[in-house]
């Protein structure tokens, strides 16, 4: 007889459920610790710098929130979306065309006045940011909803139409004419960067904005009746038409709220700590949000915690870099151990394990 | 009993103390089972007794905790279902294993790997078909067989491994009371010859009809061996339930009122290739009276569902008049605020969303007719009210308001879904097989709810392929056949006979042509 089972639990474990990230960080870190050892690391040493170093001051903390603000909006956004099965995996297409739009704002606002007028300059290019995400994102919902194509496939596949259309403009029309032939525009005004929070930091105003709308997520999920049917929908779909709630409101909702949140966290990384726009300016945060959003349970509180695990990788792998001398994929490395994990541990939301001889039979 | 140990040879199975232990529920406490040769042996109790499980122990799907299985009078252990059928066991499931675009042979061969020769393998079919009155094509496609075909083609099947022990799970469902006079005289047949058969049924006229002995199982244990002929439904539902059946209060109608829903000319091509197109629906339901759609299932009764509860749109506004609003174009929750209610045919995923708790479950059709929702927020404590309120009323097991829908068994479920429904006061009602897979005392409470609300004033429209349900039920009865609606009659004009000719889509004034289609589908 076999000596571990698997077995179905009668309700999903509540503790499961919210231990699962938990468990799953924990293992990464574990795990971490084993790629250490193998790349012939001391793992002691490994786990100071990886996990310790980007919390050792208020600088390192502030860098960290700096880090995960971009990721908490991206997946707030997906994660309305997520809720009703409309599974936008373009956030970093999306993330791009609200740089883009923002920064449209900011080469050209100076010359219409703007620059004397720092709260309207950043207001426009907040809007343009999250409009120009929006429609992005509208493309995959028009498609979804007229043609029933694959919004997965749909919205990833313009990830790649986007970084090129983004580095057209960056080596093209928008590159700075001073920036010695870099893939860059040229940086922006003072009125078009966001104001820093905390002196002798970058944090900036998009944290506060970013926890803002978390909140406001968490009420729209949670306890309105738009949200509610955002839940049904991705619960059970034929509950979803008997209750006569569009499925075509849904994808426009899921998809719109995603690339509107992407967008503005495209704005706050060109009007924050890049001041400018690069042809590498994403670096992945659209991709690492969907992991975000899923080890934050698809909820706001959670996807806070876990956007500030997720940037402590992103900032712990460039420590590593620096002081281990270890590849930059080292960050990629601990973001695909996270989700694998998290997809482990979450089988025993559901099921548990037995040891032992079956007690049947 | 009538047998004794002198008997045991002639035993084709015997249980003995057979157990079956889930976490957390006893499925089967020791239950003992005696089938002799050529025996029709009934296996009757309500839904949760136990009786599927016991048929998967003795097919191999499941192994029992505890107990011992003695097959033709050798103790055996069966692992799976091929060494069942190996050792001459066959069973036709209630929901059919058939490949729809594979032919009557193909599907055949599958469940015989031996067989290589088709054309061989065909006439074989055509053989045993013959043989025990089982007509069927071998080289037709499933997709165009009617249920009852599919059901001969899974008997066959059955019947080319040559059991000597045959298990029917629930096998006239299915078909119209015709049909099932057919396969009793196909199952009369093959006992005479030898074949023993278990047959799983809570069809108490049929088993009456039909079985030798029977066993009656209640909660996970037998609760009576008997010989059916020898008893009355009464005594057999007691049985069953441990309790005398509650008796319905249905008064005839007293005040007919005005028309609240007319289908006037009501057409509706299917979306699912395999579905039934709505032809031509003319019915007019009153307040104050129940009318029920009779029919074997797959003749367009979920299509039916559909386009009234709003789920299907349709194209036009005409068809469908709810109240005096022409509502053909509108959605679910706009017929809703209508005043109709619908209680769906799936009542996990579609009535209700399984992973949300029994209070969010109430918002899904409360919304706006029970005030849920308040500004575009939901209220959490007026949902829990009536959750409250409508687990006690219709007596819902339950942990509370806060338990998750697929946390209750499948009649609980159904409870606070027709209550959920019912407590609306809606002035017309849609319901879609109320009380399949409930057990009695709850289908009984069901029925009585729906007769109450009648008697209020409402109409109430009633989908069911349980023929006594409707005659139960009903003011007036319509027959459903290849999405067609025969003209309504008084139930009480009805008889059991009649009804099966209209089912199978002969009734006066019928579209002829269509009709002999029909005919010929569920011919037998």
């Amino acid at each position: 007889m076999k000596w571990i089972r698997i077995e179905a639990r009668q309700e999903p474990d509540p503790l499961m459920r919210f231990g699962s990230p938990v468990l799953a960080v924990t293992l990464t870190v574990l795990a971490g610790l084993l790629v250490f050892a193998v790349l012939g690391k001391d793992p002691v040493e490994g786990f100071k710098v990886f996990f310790l170093n980007p919390l050792r001051d208020t600088y390192a903390l502030s860098e960290l929130f700096l880090k995960a603000t971009p990721l908490m909006l991206c997946a707030l956004g997906l994660a309305v979306g997520f809720q009703a099965n409309v599974w936008n995996i373009g956030a970093e297409g999306q993330f791009i065309f609200g740089a883009i739009g923002a920064t449209g704002v900011a080469l050209y606002g100076g010359e219409l006045g703007l620059a004397n007028s720092p709260t309207l300059m950043l207001g426009l290019m907040m809007l343009a940011g999250a409009i120009s995400g929006a429609l992005y994102a509208a493309i995959p919902a028009w498609l979804r909803t007229h043609f029933h194509a694959s919004e997965i496939l749909v919205s990833l596949m313009l990830v790649y139409v986007a970084n090129l259309f983004c580095s057209w403009l960056v080596f093209g029309p928008w590159m700075d004419p001073d920036g010695q032939n870099f893939p860059q525009t040229r940086s922006f005004d003072d009125a078009a960067l966001l104001p820093t929070i905390l002196e002798g930091t970058r944090l900036n105003l998009a944290l506060p904005l970013a926890l803002g709308l978390l909140l406001i997520g968490h009420v729209y999920l949670n306890h309105s009746y738009a949200g509610f049917k955002m839940r049904v929908a991705g619960g059970a779909e034929f509950a979803a038409r008997y209750a006569g709630y569009s499925s075509r409101r849904m994808v426009w909702i899921g998809l719109l709220a995603g690339g509107a949140t992407a967008g503005l966290a495209g704005m706050a990384e060109v009007a924050g700590p890049v001041g400018q726009l690069t042809d590498k300016i994403a670096a992945g945060y659209g991709f690492a949000a969907i992991i975000v959003a899923f080890v934050g349970r698809l909820n706001p509180f959670g996807i806070f915690l876990a956007s500030v695990v997720m940037a402590l990788f992103y900032i712990g792998g460039e420590q590593a870099q620096q002081y281990l001398s270890l590849p930059s994929a080292i960050a990629k490395v601990f973001q695909g151990l996270l989700l694998f994990f998290l997809l482990a541990t979450d089988l025993f939301v559901n099921y548990r394990l037995r040891l032992g001889r079956s007690a049947h039979h | 009993m009538v047998r004794n140990d002198a008997d045991a040879p002639a035993l084709r199975l015997e249980l003995r103390g057979i157990s079956k232990i889930y976490p957390g529920v006893v499925a089967n406490d020791h239950v003992d089972l005696r089938v002799a040769a050529g025996e029709i042996h009934a296996v009757i109790g309500e839904n949760g007794a136990g009786k599927s499980t016991l048929m998967k122990i003795i097919y191999g799907v499941t192994p029992p905790s505890d107990g011992e299985i003695i097959w033709e009078g050798h103790p055996i252990e069966v692992d799976s279902p091929a060494e069942a059928r190996a050792l001459g066991i066959g069973m036709v499931f209630q929901h059919f294993s058939l490949f729809e675009t594979l032919t009557v042979t193909e599907n055949v061969a599958l469940a015989l790997p031996e067989a290589r020769d088709m054309p061989a393998l065909a006439a074989r079919i055509a053989e045993v078909s013959q043989r025990y009155g089982l007509p069927v094509d071998p080289r037709a496609h499933v997709h165009a067989l009617s249920v009852g075909e599919r059901q001969r083609v899974e008997i066959i099947r059955c019947l080319l491994q040559n059991p000597r022990l045959l298990i029917m799970d629930e096998p006239t469902s299915v078909l119209t009371p015709q049909a099932a006079q057919k396969l009793f005289e196909t199952l009369r047949q093959l006992a005479a010859e030898g074949c023993s058969i278990l047959y799983i049924s809570h069809k108490l006229d049929e088993i009456r009809e039909l079985c030798h002995h029977a066993t009656v199982m209640r909660g996970g244990r037998v609760s009576g061996v008997c010989i059916p002929r020898e008893e009355s439904n009464h005594t057999l539902a007691a049985m069953m339930i441990g309790r005398d059946l509650p008796v319905g209060d249905h008064p005839p109608v007293e005040q007919i009122g005005e028309v609240r829903l007319r289908l006037d000319g009501l057409s509706l091509a299917a979306d699912d290739p395999f579905g039934t197109d709505l032809r031509d629906i003319h019915l007019d339901i009153r307040g104050g009276e129940i009318v029920g759609i009779a029919g074997v299932s797959g003749n367009g009764q979920r299509e039916l569902q559909q386009a009234l509860s709003g789920e299907t749109p349709i194209d036009d506004k005409s068809p469908v008049q709810i109240l005096g609003v022409e509502a053909g174009r509108l959605n679910a929750a706009a017929r809703r605020r209508l005043g109709m209610a619908c209680v769906p045919e799936d009542r996990l995923g579609c009535g209700a969303v399984p992973a949300m708790s029994l209070s969010e479950n109430a918002v899904l059709t409360g919304a706006d007719t029970l005030g849920l929702v308040r500004k575009g927020f939901v209220s959490k404590r007026r949902a829990t009210e009536f959750a409250d309120q409508c687990i006690a009323s219709y007596d819902v097991k339950c942990s509370g308001p806060e338990a998750a829908a697929k946390s209750l068994s499948g009649g609980n479920l159904q409870k606070y879904i027709v209550g959920r429904e019912i407590l609306q006061e809606p002035k017309l009602l849609v319901v879609a097989q109320p009380t399949w897979g409930v057990d009695v005392g709850a289908a009984a409470f069901l029925r009585q709810a729906i007769i109450d609300l009648r008697n209020r004033g409402s109409a109430i429209l009633v989908i069911s392929e349980e023929l006594d349900e409707l005659f139960e039920l009903c003011d007036r009865i319509a027959v459903m056949a290849e999405g067609r609606i025969s003209p309504a009659r008084p139930a009480t004009e009805f008889s059991m006979e009649e009804i099966g000719v209209w089912m199978a889509g002969l009734w006066p004034g019928a579209d002829t042509s269509a009709a002999r289609a029909a005919s010929e589908k569920a011919a037998a």
